[in-house]
């Protein structure tokens, strides 16, 4: 089979944000009459890359080759004149404008300098009919499944650029009925030459559509290969790290010695959000959660500690029923949560680092019983020093620290409420070589301590090293638990990647 | 960073505060001259002070409900529903106990159903508090009947007009009032929940903080406020006045909390600055009014002036004021 001629190309694109680097050295090629699925955790780089190839960013430095020239995007217009046209996951369409409004706005066809809403009607029809609807185009678009709208909007992609379409996952609020209406749009349009982009979260359907899978993780580019050459493992091997080999037989905790039950939880689950799942966790113990995002990892952990309240089960600390509705019944039991989004649900910007630390605890000393400032300095300075946090006083606001800084300042915020029970999720994401390093240590340091800990996790080789067991989520259900010399990256991925229909129910 | 008590006195409030005195002066050399007439003092400054308190007041609670990076609109309205309501049971023979505890309980319940709004339904606050900032003075002109109440009592009169140790009594009520809440919140942890609430609603959640039942009692506080605020006004009348009583009064209590320095956009707040705020925006009202000026002038001079105090406070400015001091700074914590 002839090479087909390669359309869009960037090479050597690096990008970042303030300092942060979110793409480096990435290539990727796009061949006429290809479907190109571009894969990644979040975070991996995808949406930047995508808004470099149409104009939205511009690189820090890189070319673009369009039909083997080089070329600039200086916005997303000038990108669609060039031929490169998005359909975002949100239409990007005005849903109170009539379909053929939708497909012509902007560029509406003209008579006597009025717009000439016969021809543009009739225009709209056609250009519909070669994605095989047929509607009244002067209805409302808002009036239209979000199908229909999708295909509209890359209908009016099409008709702007014409060489390469980006789709960004798509699907994501598609029944399966319409997924394959969609395909076979994309199907048409590969026919017809066109260079599409496929960026979706469902590896089902990488692999029904895909020709060609890139790869990216942590804003480098992992692999491009075509589809005939990889399995599902493959790709789920590479979005989560392609270290698993290395530290495959490196398991060092499969036989830790574990002390007695301290939380349990039983059919504990809540509707919509997690299936029901049980589990133990001792005193001494690190249990890891593997899973994709959006596998429910997450959810588990907000209700283990109360930020959602459970609707089904029973949870028990020390072989005592107690009530989760609230973090703070969680943290009067002795539990922490550093949670995943640091900015977000972490750290409170403005306020200084000390005010940071001592919050949670006093917290649960109540409104009343306020820490003075020495006793606040004392604390903070006592964590600061234990956890190396760098900072240039206690009282500056903690939103100037690096993010392994602001970590270790959640995880102080915590140990300062001495507790018994710990949830980290994504303790070591965004942070840099070095404090990751630490994090680790200080997970290994506090279990050998005799806490319980449940660290979430996407590096792999990470949970291997600090987890005494596994546990597997997969589209909001725990799946599997792995112990002892089942605990290996290679098995998780596995886990993560098994069929449904080979689970029993 | 530890700033002396001298420094701290020296802030973009003060200084405008006495560039506004100090021009008031200059217009109106007779602006400082207080007599003692009556068992009580007279004079401009007084007349501030005295004027001022309800907005001070106002601004006590706006104070705490801004840096949970709320807003509350009401409160203008919660006065006039506080004064019908202290007027109408005045009226009806009730003891003055009874009339003012009536008054203040109408107004924590207005707060309670703005916080119920905000807290447990989401609403943004500009949304939820604008909803009693309408409906507010058709409560107070059910409660009057349509009509404006006037009365008598000498004890309600008293707390609008009478003083205490020849101070105004509006005044000293805003005094003790902004002394108890600057206590409260500083040597108790409240403040640093509010300011935690405001920063990051969600991290504070997290972290263990009540964030919904303390959102609910700020703007409780708000309403409780705006009672007090409302009995004074009503008093200073002998009154109620469903229609104008606190008019626009929420604009000037916001106004003094943002001239205090407080971010509508919440965290860090001080009650003590909000307070100057409305002391620096009474002085401008007074000084305008004394020097003789036409009445026209008010509003340009108060924006002009207004706006003068915020661009000092913005960040650009502070960033080039400050330029030479944060280098300093640096040097010092590298050596």
């Amino acid at each position: 089979m002839p090479e087909p001629e390669i359309v869009l190309q960037a090479k050597g694109v690096c990008k970042s944000f303030a300092g942060i680097p979110a793409l480096n050295d990435v290539e990727i090629a796009l061949h006429a009459g290809e479907v190109h699925a571009l894969l990644g955790e979040n975070g991996a780089g995808k949406s930047t890359l995508i808004k470099i190839l149409t104009g939205a960013y511009r690189p820090d430095s890189g070319e673009i080759f369009l039909d083997g020239h080089p070329v600039k995007p200086r916005d997303t217009l000038h990108a669609q004149t060039l031929g490169i046209g998005t359909v975002y996951q949100e239409v990007n369409l005005l849903p109170n404008m009539t379909v053929s409004e939708n497909l012509f706005v902007g560029r509406q066809p003209t008579r006597f300098g009025l717009v000439d809403k016969k021809s543009m009607d009739s225009q709209s029809r056609e250009i519909l009919k070669k994605y095989g609807l047929e509607l009244d185009v002067r209805a409302d678009l808002g009036s239209y499944s979000v199908a229909v709208q999708q295909i509209v909007a890359i209908a009016r992609a099409v008709e702007l650029s014409g060489k390469v379409l980006v789709l960004d996952e798509p699907t994501a609020s598609l029944d399966r009925h319409e997924v394959d209406a969609l395909f076979d749009v994309v199907r048409g349009l590969k026919a017809r030459g066109m260079a599409i982009v496929f960026i979706t979260h469902f590896l089902d359907q990488v692999f029904e559509l895909a020709d060609q899978v890139t790869v990216l993780r942590n804003g480098s580019l992992v692999s491009s290969q075509t589809i005939p050459k990889l399995s599902r493992t493959d790709v789920v091997r590479m979005m989560l790290g392609k270290d698993v080999i290395t530290y495959g037989s490196a398991i060092a905790g499969g036989e830790r010695a574990t002390g007695d039950v301290l939380v349990k939880f039983e059919n504990f689950g809540l509707n919509g959000k997690v299936r029901p799942f049980g589990l133990e966790i001792r005193k001494g113990e690190v249990v890891g959660v593997a899973g994709l995002l959006g596998s429910g990892r997450t959810e588990i952990a907000r209700l283990m500690f109360g930020i959602d309240t459970a609707d089904v089960g029973q949870a028990t600390v020390d072989g005592k029923r107690v009530s989760l509705r609230h973090s703070s019944d969680a943290i009067s039991l002795g539990f922490g949560f550093c949670p995943e989004d640091r900015k977000a649900d972490g750290i409170l910007g403005d306020l200084s680092v000390r005010e940071n630390i001592i919050i949670a605890l006093q917290g649960s000393l109540g409104w009343h019983r306020a820490l003075n400032n020495d006793e606040q300095s004392e604390i903070a300075e006592k964590f600061i020093e234990a956890l190396d946090i760098r900072a240039a006083s206690t009282v500056m606001p903690v939103k100037f620290l690096s993010g392994g800084n602001q970590q270790k300042v959640i995880l102080a915020r915590w140990l300062a409420t001495d507790p018994r029970f710990l949830i980290l999720d994504e303790p070591t994401r965004g942070i840099d070589v070095g404090a990751h390093a630490e994090i680790v240590r200080m997970i290994n340091r506090l279990r050998d301590d005799g806490l319980a800990l449940v660290v979430i996790s996407s590096e792999l080789d990470e949970i291997v090293a600090y987890s005494s067991r596994v546990v597997v989520m997969r589209d909001r259900e725990m799946v599997a638990e792995l112990r002892g010399d089942l605990i290996s990256p290679a098995t998780i991925v596995q886990a993560i990647d098994a069929q449904p229909e080979s689970i029993p129910a | 960073m530890n700033r002396t008590g001298l420094s701290r006195l020296v802030n973009p409030q003060t200084v405008a505060l006495i560039g506004v005195l100090i021009f008031n002066w200059l217009l109106f050399p007779g602006f400082f001259n207080v007599t003692w007439q009556d068992g009580r003092f007279f004079g401009s400054v007084i007349d501030v002070i005295n004027r001022g308190a309800p907005v001070a007041i106002l601004a006590i609670g706006m104070t705490a409900v801004i840096a949970t990076k709320g807003v509350d609109l009401s409160v203008g309205a919660v006065m006039a529903v506080a004064g019908a309501v202290a007027a109408t049971f005045v009226e009806s023979g009730q003891p003055l106990a009874v009339v003012v505890g009536a008054a203040l309980l109408i107004g924590l319940v207005c707060g309670l159903w703005n916080g119920l709004l905000v807290a447990i339904f989401d609403i943004q606050p500009i949304i939820a508090t604008l909803v009693l900032m309408v409906a507010g003075r058709g409560i107070a002109q059910l409660i009057t009947e349509g009509s404006i109440v006037t009365f008598t009592d000498p004890g309600l009169i008293f707390i609008g007009t009478g003083s205490l140790a020849g101070i105004p009594m509006a005044a000293v009520i805003a005094a003790a009032l902004l002394l108890l809440v600057h206590l409260l919140v500083r040597k108790t942890a409240l403040g640093l929940f509010i300011e935690a609430v405001g920063v990051n609603r969600s991290a504070a959640t997290y972290a263990g903080l009540r964030s919904k039942a303390l959102l609910i009692a700020i703007y409780a506080f708000s309403g409780l406020c705006a009672a007090i605020a409302g009995i004074i006004a009503a008093a200073d009348i002998r009154g109620a006045d469903a229609n104008n009583a606190g008019l626009w009064l929420e604009l000037d209590a916001i106004l003094a909390v943002v001239i205090g320095g407080t971010s509508l956009l919440g965290g860090r707040f001080s009650i003590p600055l909000s307070v100057l705020g409305a002391v620096i925006i009474q002085a401008m009202n007074t000084g305008i009014l004394v020097s003789g000026f036409r009445p026209e002038f008010n509003l340009i001079v108060k924006a002009g002036v207004i706006i003068l105090i915020l661009v000092i406070q913005s960040p650009k400015a502070a960033m080039f004021f400050s330029f030479n001091k944060t280098s300093v700074r640096k040097g010092q914590t590298a050596s």
